[in-house]
């Protein structure tokens, strides 16, 4: 258990006026012989002023007030902790990568250019989609690349009519956020008492206003969809597009191919299902997938062989233009590439099949104390309920902060919305049963303290630098600079 | 092994979930969905990855870089890469459960206080995907705040940002977006923006240095802007800021910028570091996670994301946008970068990258055939016309692992004999003599 760490000064709280971290060769003139006075800063930065000493002990002691995954099991549901291997920093930080400009001649660059393709093609065969776009920042980026994408597709067809986007109850609040802002109007609807899509909705709610129908396999209550196809069909039928939200992809890599489901369209994580770490919230990479009619309309440009030689130059009339200044976070698709070289058929089936054991065996094991709300077998996640009238006033909230306190992270919590009190937990296949045991220990032991001690939890955490933060006062009067 | 479990553990685990195989855990899955053949490679070891990857690193053909256009080759101090590399760092989450997470959360606070402090504005976000989106972003909000339809962008606008504004703003309704000319001097046509703003234009977009490298008369331009009722968006060098006016300087209302050039590796373009500021009147309309100072249950300090209610996961289809994951960790390196050089760092490095580009300036516009463009004020860019195709040129001075520019005709029509050419602190002036010697010989 993490100890109680005195308070940490800012940065310019350690300044002193003079001191250096860094030096560079003197200059022969100053600005002023280059640039006229009026295009001069007037007066210096208020920055801190710290030796290299000063900043590396700054930036340590700061790291160690965090959890991380290389410390601490995340149950995070939805985010797919998983480890990130330490070969995939080591090389992601090779120079050979790091150094290239990407204006560079091609010619110079043919190394990036073809672990690029290399990486379109392995995507392709992993979720059988006709093309990919690298192009992406995050998922949320992915899903607006492919909504984008979509919406290309139907003003190419003169399809003007189709103006609604629809997402379950469910869904992310991307999935809605990313319709509204590409110009669709978000038509919600609600799931079916076994929280999967509630087809009957469904049909209501699809017309020949619908452009894109976005669901997320697995959903976001760990089940899979078990009638994707007639789902699929259903939006089809209607004209309209199967976006697939892949934030759950680890579940199915190497189980099923969103083109066999019927996915029009579809963005994947690399931080998550393809293990590159989440940096404390980015960059991510999230790489849009398009089947064959859709493929034409994705953002240009993509690396093609042509001649044997790797290329960006490749005419893309239809495509919706481009998304992002560059090409894509070139340094996680690297780590992406890794990961989807160090596996093949045989390792990914495992993979996928272990992160659903070990959800299975957490649901299980806490069966009685924090059951499933959906009370079957789930897939990679489980979402877990608490029944209000044995918890003493304790919420969901507080079990998380307590988790702290026991050495873990929290689980997602109040996601998704439908189900009152949740803590969404996905192990994923890179926990031992161990550390497992060790979690549904602490669990047990937290219901036990409610019972018998419920103010412990209630003021949890009671080991971390600082004790619960009252979040509303930062909005209040927000201070969100020195 | 990625998978920890032994064949006790699984059998134990099967055991405790009341099924016999992992296949009955499956059943919920279309049967004659499962198991498709995949296709791939065979699976690498570790040591083969490693040997495969260095084959691939080996591949790109390391040349003396000039080319600057949007990502800017600048030294980056071992410090940087050695703290963010730290584990607790990079595989830590986003920093919801704010008390096992202070160090991520004050990270952040200190990169937005060291943007404010760098650019004068009043708030910035933990950061956006790069800089052309931080300006798509920061453009849909004028649209919104301003209630009208256009978005007035200087010619000189990185032409990446210009097409990754319009896909972004493609399908608002009625929205269109224009472009303000420039003078012969490189620099905008104040004459000409006045006849282009109106009560329609929502926000001007404003790049200092332009894509030219030329310094806009930027307090002329926002006067204009401001009087025409509508908003100023700027788009900046971090590093130019080091000795430049400042975005607040001259009344920006969002100011936006591609923060890779502070400690960020080029990495072919991605990932980047956008930087997003606006005036505090405008700050519950940015887009994405800030932190702010909070107390915690004694009244002790405390960092947690704030502002939330903007967000997608509280506010769905109402949100300011879509953005979940940032680009964290490139901020971290970021707020490393300027903590080490402090405002007098950050000035040298700023003076040093003037005096290069000058230095080179001079060398190359002295040779026959060869001028220096644009007369207008320049930081590290500058264009340089040559007497033959700017591609020639660039494939000439290749053989000489020199990587020469950015040829300008692929996006301006009329600049086929134009190159961009930046050189920063990592040019020594041997490296810039090599390069004049080298242009010198190109026939």
């Amino acid at each position: 258990m993490k100890t109680i760490l005195p308070h940490n000064a800012l940065s310019l709280e350690k300044s002193s006026p003079g001191r250096r971290g860094v030096r560079f060769e003197p200059v022969q003139k100053h600005a002023s012989a280059y640039l006229p006075e009026a295009y001069l800063r007037k007066s210096a930065p208020k920055l801190p002023e710290l030796s290299e000493f000063e900043t590396v002990r700054h930036f340590t002691r700061l790291s160690e007030l965090n959890y991380c995954l290389d410390g601490e099991f995340y149950p995070l549901g939805s985010c797919t902790m998983k480890y990130n291997p330490k070969a995939y920093d080591f090389l992601s930080a090779l120079p050979g990568f790091t150094q290239v400009h990407p204006l560079a001649p091609e010619s110079s660059v043919q190394g990036t250019l073809e672990m690029l393709y290399h990486f379109q093609e392995l995507l392709k065969k992993v979720t059988g989609l006709a093309a990919f776009t690298l192009q992406p920042a995050a998922g949320a980026h992915g899903e607006l690349t492919g909504i984008l994408t979509a919406r290309a597709y139907h003003d190419a067809r003169k399809d003007f009519k189709r103006t609604e986007v629809i997402v379950p109850d469910t869904a992310h609040g991307t999935n809605p956020a990313t319709a509204h802002m590409a110009g669709y109007t978000v038509v919600n609807i609600k799931s079916a008492p076994d929280g999967r899509v509630d087809k009957a909705a469904l049909q209501q709610a699809l017309s020949d206003k619908t452009a894109v129908v976005m669901l997320t396999v697995p959903n976001t209550v760990g089940l899979f969809e078990t009638d994707i196809r007639e789902i699929a069909d259903m939006v089809h039928k209607a004209g309209a597009l199967f976006y697939l939200d892949g934030a759950n992809f680890n579940a199915l890599a190497g189980l099923v191919k969103p083109a066999d489901m019927g996915a029009d369209l579809m963005h994947l994580n690399v931080h998550k299902s393809f293990a590159a770490p989440h940096g404390g919230g980015g960059p991510g990479a999230g790489p849009v997938g398009a089947a064959a009619h859709v493929a034409p309309f994705l953002p240009k440009p993509m690396v093609e062989l042509k001649n044997g030689k790797y290329t960006l130059s490749g005419k893309m009339p239809k495509s919706l233009g481009k998304m992002k200044a560059f090409y894509g976070n070139i340094a996680v698709c690297l780590r992406g590439y890794c990961y989807l070289r160090q596996f093949d058929g045989t390792t990914f089936r495992q993979i996928a099949e272990n992160a659903i054991l070990n959800a299975n065996y957490i649901r299980a094991a806490l069966k009685g104390k924090f059951n499933a709300f959906f009370d079957c077998i789930c897939m990679h996640e489980c979402v877990l309920s608490i029944n209000p009238a044995e918890m003493n006033g304790v919420h969901t909230s507080d079990i998380a902060k307590r988790l702290l306190d026991y050495g873990f992270y929290a689980p997602t919590i109040y996601f998704p919305l439908i189900v009152p009190e949740a803590m969404m937990v996905e192990p994923t296949e890179t926990e031992s049963k161990q550390m497992m045991d060790a979690f549904v220990e602490a669990m047990e032991q937290i219901y036990t303290e409610i019972q018998t001690e419920p103010q412990t939890v209630k003021d949890a955490p009671h080991t971390q630098c600082v004790c619960r933060i009252d979040e509303v006062s930062a909005a209040r009067e927000p201070n969100l600079r020195w | 092994m990625f998978i920890p479990h032994t064949k006790e553990d699984r059998q134990e685990m099967l055991a405790k979930i009341g099924v016999s195989s992992v296949q009955e855990l499956l059943a919920q899955i279309p049967q004659d969905l499962l198991y498709p053949a995949l296709d791939l490679p065979r699976a690498l070891s570790e040591q083969e990855l490693t040997a495969h990857v260095q084959a691939l690193a080996a591949r790109n053909k390391p040349l003396k870089n000039f080319i600057g256009a949007g990502i800017y080759e600048h030294f980056i101090p071992a410090a940087v890469n050695a703290l963010s590399s730290r584990g607790e760092f990079l595989t830590a989450y986003t920093p919801y459960q704010a008390e096992a997470s202070q160090g991520t959360l004050q990270t952040i606070y200190e990169f937005q206080s060291c943007i404010c402090a760098l650019t004068d504005m009043d708030v910035a976000t933990a950061s956006h995907y790069d800089g052309a989106t931080a300006l798509a972003e920061a453009a849909l909000a004028c649209l919104r705040i301003t209630g009208r339809t256009e978005i007035l962008v200087s010619a000189a606008l990185h032409p990446h940002y210009k097409e990754v504004l319009k896909t972004y703003v493609r399908h608002q309704p009625g929205v269109c977006v224009k472009e303000a000319p420039l003078g012969a001097d490189g620099t905008l046509d104040l004459n000409a923006l006045d006849g282009l703003l109106s009560a329609k234009t929502a926000c001007f977009v404003l790049a200092t240095p332009n894509f030219f490298g030329c310094l806009e008369q930027a307090e002329a331009v926002s006067a204009r802007v401001h009087q025409a009722g509508a908003l100023l968006t700027a788009v900046f060098n971090p590093i130019a800021l080091g000795v430049m006016q400042t975005p607040g300087s001259y009344n920006a209302d969002f100011a936006v910028a591609e923060g890779q050039p502070l400690g960020n590796a080029m990495n072919f373009g991605g990932p980047g570091l956008g930087i997003m500021t606006a005036k505090k009147a405008y700050m519950r309309q940015l887009p994405g996670r800030i932190v702010g100072i909070a107390k915690d249950k004694n009244g002790r300090r405390a960092f947690v994301l704030t502002l939330q209610a903007r967000e997608q996961h509280i506010r769905r289809e109402r949100a300011s946008s879509n953005i979940c994951s940032n680009e964290a960790l490139c901020a971290l390196n970021a707020v490393i970068y300027l903590t080490l050089l402090g405002p007098a760092g950050l000035a040298e490095v700023a003076e040093l990258n003037l005096e290069r580009a000058h230095q080179l300036a001079e060398k190359l516009g002295q040779l026959p055939g060869y001028r220096v463009k644009y007369a207008a004020p320049f930081f590290n860019e500058f264009v340089l016309e040559c007497p033959v195709p700017a591609k020639k040129i660039i494939q000439k001075l290749e053989k000489k692992n020199i990587s020469a520019g950015y040829a300008l005709g692929k996006d301006f029509k009329g600049m086929e004999n134009c190159l961009l050419v930046c050189a920063t602190e990592t040019k020594t002036e041997a490296d810039l003599q090599a390069y004049a010697d080298a242009l010198g010989g190109v026939k």
